[in-house]
């Protein structure tokens, strides 16, 4: 072999699967190489489950295909999976105690297309209980450490996902999106991250958190892998996901290389108030000042109800969690107490001790805000102003192509600095909840660095189905700087 | 607005979860503090705004797709139940419920 394979996980989906398919490289080395890495990693606590005889029987079948000339643009590639997604050859817990040890009798459609189109299965990643969280401290098994200072969160509740390709433990992995699960913590590990237009990917076998908000997105080094990752994922999936929608899959990388002359990216004044700290602003600026460079315009814009995501969110994302977690009621899949007096009492005492504490006051928030006499109140209004959030954005897309502002005011935090105070993690989501709202597709890409040397994002939103413009700008990006090259020591 | 103990006591009812002591004296604590920035939220007019469900609504009329009722799945009992907490002969164990 004339590669070094010590040099393996510096490289790039792209260019892994570049060599696969010249036969540089075995898909079964690759694989090998990478779970030896992540076996090495387990302080770093981004893998809750391995299944190194499947993944290996997986490389064998991908290096078959390669020598048969049967290739798929990813075939040999390794990924690892959210443990969100379900599995039938790995646990499936969803961060939650509910859950420790179930396995799944069917993989659900987007783990289904990347083994499909030649990928390898690695193993599970943690994260937040039930996708809940901000920093991935709400695991039930536990934390993610940040690789680029083990003191801090990786950011949630895809922490495991951006750890992992972080810490160059596999070139690429997936993640959920609910109110900004893949965009923050990708710009808390200084990697890259996309959120498709909500119906693009399919939802079919991801466990639920909030129906309506839930949605898959690969995260890696490079826009030009997400790219990859993203042609593969999505595609309608009709008749077992009812909100999947019937728009072909595209290939994402015909674009990449676009033009941006004469772009206008939209800058909203409410994502660069106060509450952005100083150190973000600048690397924000910078990047902004890049794109300038390379011809696009930035031009002003307001999304006036910037704030109101927060309450907006924070009521209905509780409350399509209250219903879907009823299913976990210990009788057909995961935990159930052991002393119990009737049905009802081993219902509570199931639920009390299966779940975590984010997840109880989810729970109780989303329960109470449907229960007779609040839904109006509550529920019924956070929609409609869900609709006026929607419009704020239409209105803005009359300014500018697309959006770029911060992903999170601040980079990431010390472990345990939020966590006895739960409303404090929930205003740090500010800059991601309204393209989530608004079911729009969003991105984050590296943008240099801040206090303590830790990565900062940029956020990309684009309008509904404008995926190719936002990798097409990633990528322009990353050809013009190299922030998103730099690895953690 | 705000939440006293029998209203936490009254919700921890309604989602089937016991909660000792001390987390329902947290949780009442948090709740308050949680719907303390709701308030924002209900003050904003809404009149004649349509509540928005699919968010893809915002830009085209979206109607919840129905497939045929035809069974499309294979009988997969025997992976299903693999990891229930109580089975016995294909059938979900529960507590009695009828005396």
């Amino acid at each position: 072999m004339s590669i070094n394979s010590s040099n393996l996980h510096d490289l790039t989906v792209a260019q892994l699967a570049t060599k696969l398919r010249s036969k540089e490289v075995s898909a079964v080395e690759v694989t090998q190489h990478f779970l030896s890495r992540s076996h090495a990693a387990e302080n770093l606590g981004a893998y809750l489950a391995f299944n190194d005889e499947f993944s290996l029987t997986q490389a064998k079948a991908a290096d078959a295909r390669i020598a048969a000339g049967d290739v798929s643009p990813l075939t040999g590639v390794p990924i690892a999976h959210k443990d969100i997604f379900v599995t039938k050859d790995f646990p499936s817990t969803a961060g939650s105690k509910m859950l420790d040890g179930y396995y799944s009798s069917f993989n659900s459609t987007v783990v289904n297309k990347f083994a499909v189109s030649g990928m390898i299965s690695l193993g599970k990643l943690n994260c937040d209980e039930f996708a809940m969280g901000s920093g991935n401290e709400n695991s039930a098994f536990k934390p993610v450490l940040n690789p680029w200072d083990h003191t801090r969160i990786p950011g949630g509740s895809s922490g495991g996902s951006a750890a992992a390709v972080a810490a160059r433990l596999t070139p690429a992995t997936t993640g959920t999106d609910t109110g900004g699960s893949i965009r923050q913590p990708a710009a808390f590990c200084g990697i890259t991250g996309i959120k498709p237009t909500y119906g693009r990917a399919s939802r079919y076998g991801m466990i639920a958190f909030a129906s309506s908000l839930d949605q898959a997105g690969p995260m890696a080094r490079t826009a030009e892998d997400c790219a990859l990752l993203l042609s593969a994922m999505c595609g309608p999936d009709l008749d077992r996901d009812s909100t999947s929608l019937d728009v072909p899959a595209e290939d994402y990388t015909c674009s990449l290389n676009d033009s941006l002359d004469g772009l206008r990216i939209g800058i909203p004044k409410e994502f660069f108030g106060e509450g952005l700290s100083a150190d973000v602003r600048a690397a924000v600026d910078a990047a902004l000042n890049e794109y300038e460079k390379l011809g696009a315009k930035l031009v002003p814009i307001s999304l006036p109800r910037t704030e109101l995501s927060i309450p907006v969110y924070y009521i209905i994302a509780p409350a399509e969690a209250s219903s879907n977690l009823s299913r976990f009621d210990g009788v057909k899949f995961g935990h159930r107490a052991q002393n119990y007096t009737d049905l009802n009492d081993m219902y509570k005492k199931t639920r009390a001790e299966g779940f975590g504490d984010e997840v109880k006051r989810r729970i109780m928030i989303g329960t109470y805000v449907l229960s007779h006499g609040y839904y109006d109140a509550y529920y019924l209004q956070a929609q409609k102003i869900r609709r006026m959030i929607a419009d704020d954005f239409q209105q803005a897309f009359k300014e500018c192509d697309v959006i770029a502002g911060p992903v999170a005011p601040t980079v990431a935090w010390k472990l345990g600095e939020k966590s006895s105070d739960p409303v404090a993690n929930y205003l740090a989501d500010i800059f991601t909840l309204p393209a989530s709202l608004a079911g729009l597709p969003g991105m984050s890409v590296p943008a240099g660095f801040g206090e303590g040397n830790m990565p900062v994002g940029l956020q990309l939103i684009g309008n509904y189905f404008s995926e190719a413009k936002l990798l097409n700008m990633a990528h322009r990006l990353q050809q013009a700087t190299d922030w998103h090259s730099r690895s953690p020591k | 607005m705000s939440l006293n103990s029998q209203d936490i006591a009254r919700i921890a009812n309604l989602a089937r979860l016991e909660l000792s002591a001390d987390e329902s004296a947290r949780l009442l604590t948090q709740t308050n503090d949680f719907f303390n920035i709701m308030e924002k939220m209900r003050a904003v007019n809404t009149k004649g705004v349509e509540p928005l469900a699919h968010p893809l609504d915002a830009i085209q009329s979206m109607s919840l797709r129905l497939r045929d009722d035809i069974a499309s799945e294979p009988n997969n009992r025997d992976a299903n139940q693999q990891t229930a907490p109580a089975v016995e002969n294909g059938l979900f164990l529960v507590p009695k419920v009828i005396e």
